[in-house]
């Protein structure tokens, strides 16, 4: 089975799937000859030629809006905001359009398309290249939002994302783009929305994760695993719908919770994690659920030793372990 | 080729030669721009800077033609590509260079790093690192001009890619029907990161500008000359209450998109472009017009880059030694 990493399943993937639906075409800025400032449409102008493969102005409003026509209009398009602290200009037409045509219109129109953003820190990529987006979105009723922690998930979750009538919004951890490898099968496979992954089983507490934040926290778990503390680990893979099924059922065995973002604390994928599980698994806790973020300042910092002190890592998430461990 | 431009004519009829103290002035700033970006590539090479940097050598003149008709209040709003600008505008390469090393004393203290730099007190409201992100700023700033009476101008730098941001047209359209004091400059450098801007822009800026009734025009934005009479023509519309106008220099970036793009690197440019347009740089130009029309000595201008080197060179040597940036800062300044 190939071993690839992260952008080259995601690469891959939108290729496979180019291939066979003439319907999907792809747009962002400098995705053309370029391919990308990833790289992740290296080649594909070259094969599908401009129709298929639009550059398009800096202009990130321009690309969700104009893609939106496409999408209610018969295609199925991918529209790539460079980095995801760009896509701000564009929230009108994600939240206020894309997310409510098929509300607005009773079904009458769809609006499938997946938007593409590599988001997170730890890059050295200051203020405007580093932050993590999914709590504004995930707060969008009618809107998807993905964000795979594996090669596996990448190819898996994109087709799910091409298949979806529903605008998607997917997240790509920048850091771990060329640092996480691992087997992408051949052969066709869906990695269903809103489902859940447990990647290591545990008795002592459950632990919540996704991007970046899932490869910590495994390092982490077996950190602390030396010391007799053993971790179940839940890769969210989708952060809406939340899988709340194999979440409860997780908490229901171990009785702690411990959730960990990257992005600020405050109103965070946390906040809603932990509020279910109050309400719905409440009898089952042994602690009260903890929340390990980024701290609430309003971008990741630029110098290295500002950054290191932003970003969650797996010995910060073992300290957090042995803490609530103790309770 | 040099350019003859010796003597600016104002909207008023008034001819001014220019003194020999501002053209020297004019080469002196070029050439820091030129210098500190020549040290942040040598830097940034060794692995010693952290982070992204755009460099804005080729594109000297359009900063310091403008910036040189500017007076300490008036304000400027910058780029991705913004320590040309910076450093034009009256920016200390020290504090710079510290920032872009993530240090304490840096400009922002290092939570900025390159494209972030901001100074207050010399009326420099901020690079930034999102494509027409100043845009807003400097046009609010020319409203707030307004509508307190003060008598500052204010200059938006934005590049060819920005003028497909829709902020771009909201605001400029504002700025024609209040007749605001601002200048929007734009840096046609060929390229809006890696696609040829005729490739992503239809129509001129210029025409663009027009058709919201604000007056423009093109210049080569390699001619600091040119620039500079372009910006006073500009200046004195904002001070006399004619509202906005649009200059669109025509110049070229050397260097890639940002330090990791080394000119070609991605064969979305080929070098006979880029030699061709080294040919005309800005700073060549300059000191051949120095030297020919002028008749200053050599020698003069070979001190003034001995200077300039030496002021690099220590504001290199003072980021380097100086102290990373506090921890304890992380959570400063979200609130008052």
């Amino acid at each position: 089975m190939a071993v690839k990493t992260i952008i080259e399943a995601i690469h891959d993937t939108m290729l496979e799937e180019m291939r066979r639906d003439p319907t999907i075409v792809i747009t962002g800025e400098d995705i053309g000859k370029r391919g990308g400032v990833f790289r992740a449409t290296q080649g594909f102008y070259e094969e599908f030629g401009p129709m298929r493969v639009i550059d398009s102005p800096l202009s990130e409003l321009s690309i969700i809006g104009i893609g939106i026509g496409m999408a209610i209009n018969g295609l199925h398009p991918i529209c790539e905001i460079q980095f995801a602290d760009f896509i701000f200009p564009a929230f009108n037409q994600i939240a206020n359009e894309a997310a409510r045509i098929r509300y607005r219109s009773n079904g009458a129109y769809t609006c499938p398309m997946v938007i593409r953003a590599p988001y997170g820190g730890g890059i050295g990529g200051g203020l405007y290249h580093s932050q993590s987006v999914e709590a504004f979105f995930a707060h969008v009723p009618g809107l998807y939002v993905l964000a795979p922690s594996t090669p596996y998930d990448a190819k898996g979750l994109l087709r799910a994302a091409l298949r979806a009538p529903d605008p998607v919004l997917f997240l790509e951890h920048k850091k771990i783009y060329r640092l996480v490898k691992g087997e992408v099968p051949a052969e066709d496979y869906i990695v269903p929305i809103g489902k859940a992954n447990i990647v290591r089983e545990g008795e002592d507490m459950t632990l919540i994760a996704y991007g970046l934040m899932l490869h910590e926290s495994l390092k982490a778990a077996e950190i602390v695993s030396r010391e007799g503390i053993s971790v179940e680990i839940i890769d969210l893979r989708s952060l809406r719908p939340l899988d709340k099924e194999t979440i409860l059922h997780s908490v229901e065995k171990t009785s702690k919770v411990l959730i960990v973002h990257e992005d600020n604390l405050t109103g965070g994928l946390g906040a809603e994690i932990g509020a279910i599980i109050a309400a719905e698994g409440f009898e089952n806790l042994d602690a009260p659920i903890r929340r390990y973020a980024g701290p609430d300042i309003p971008a990741v910092p630029f110098s290295p030793p500002m950054q290191d002190f932003f970003m969650p890592n797996a010995a910060k998430i073992a300290d957090q372990i042995r803490d609530l461990a103790a309770y | 080729m040099t350019t003859r431009i010796e003597e600016t004519r104002s909207s008023t009829g008034k001819t001014t030669e220019l003194s020999e103290d501002l053209l020297l002035d004019m080469y002196k700033r070029m050439v820091t721009i030129r210098k500190f970006e020549e040290a942040v590539h040598d830097v940034y090479s060794r692995g010693v800077m952290p982070g992204l940097a755009h460099l804005y050598i080729g594109m000297e003149a359009v900063a310091v033609g403008v910036c040189v008709t500017l007076k300490g209040t008036d304000t400027i709003t910058s780029t991705h590509r913004g320590h040309g600008h910076l450093l034009a505008k009256g920016g200390d390469p020290q504090r710079m260079f510290a920032e872009l090393l993530g240090k304490k004393s840096g400009y922002n203290h290092g939570k900025g790093g390159s494209m972030h730099i901001v100074d207050m007190s010399l009326g420099i409201l901020g690079a930034n690192g999102v494509v027409g992100g100043g845009l807003g700023i400097a046009t609010g700033a020319a409203l707030s001009a307004k509508l307190t009476g003060a008598e500052r101008v204010s200059v938006a730098f934005f590049g060819d890619g920005a003028l497909n941001e829709g902020i771009y047209y909201e605001v400029s359209n504002m700025a024609a029907l209040f007749k605001l004091p601002v200048i929007y400059v734009m840096e046609n450098n060929q390229y809006g990161e890696y696609t040829p801007s005729n490739k992503s822009t239809a129509g001129t800026g210029p025409a663009r500008a027009e058709a919201m009734g604000i007056p423009a025009m093109t210049v080569d934005g390699n001619d600091v000359l040119a620039v500079y009479r372009a910006a006073l023509w500009a200046a004195e519309r904002a001070r006399t209450g004619e509202g906005p106008s649009f200059i669109e220099c025509q110049t070229y970036r050397w260097l890639g998109h940002h330090m990791g793009d080394q000119g070609d690197t991605y064969g979305y440019r080929n070098s006979d472009e880029i030699e061709r347009w080294k040919k005309k740089g800005p700073i060549k130009r300059l000191k051949a017009y120095l030297l020919k029309e002028k008749d200053i000595r050599v020698e003069v201008l070979e001190e003034i880059d001995q200077k300039v080197q030496m002021e690099i060179d220590n504001a290199v040597e003072y980021a380097k030694s100086a102290l990373q940036a506090d921890r304890s800062e992380v959570f400063q300044d979200v609130y008052a």
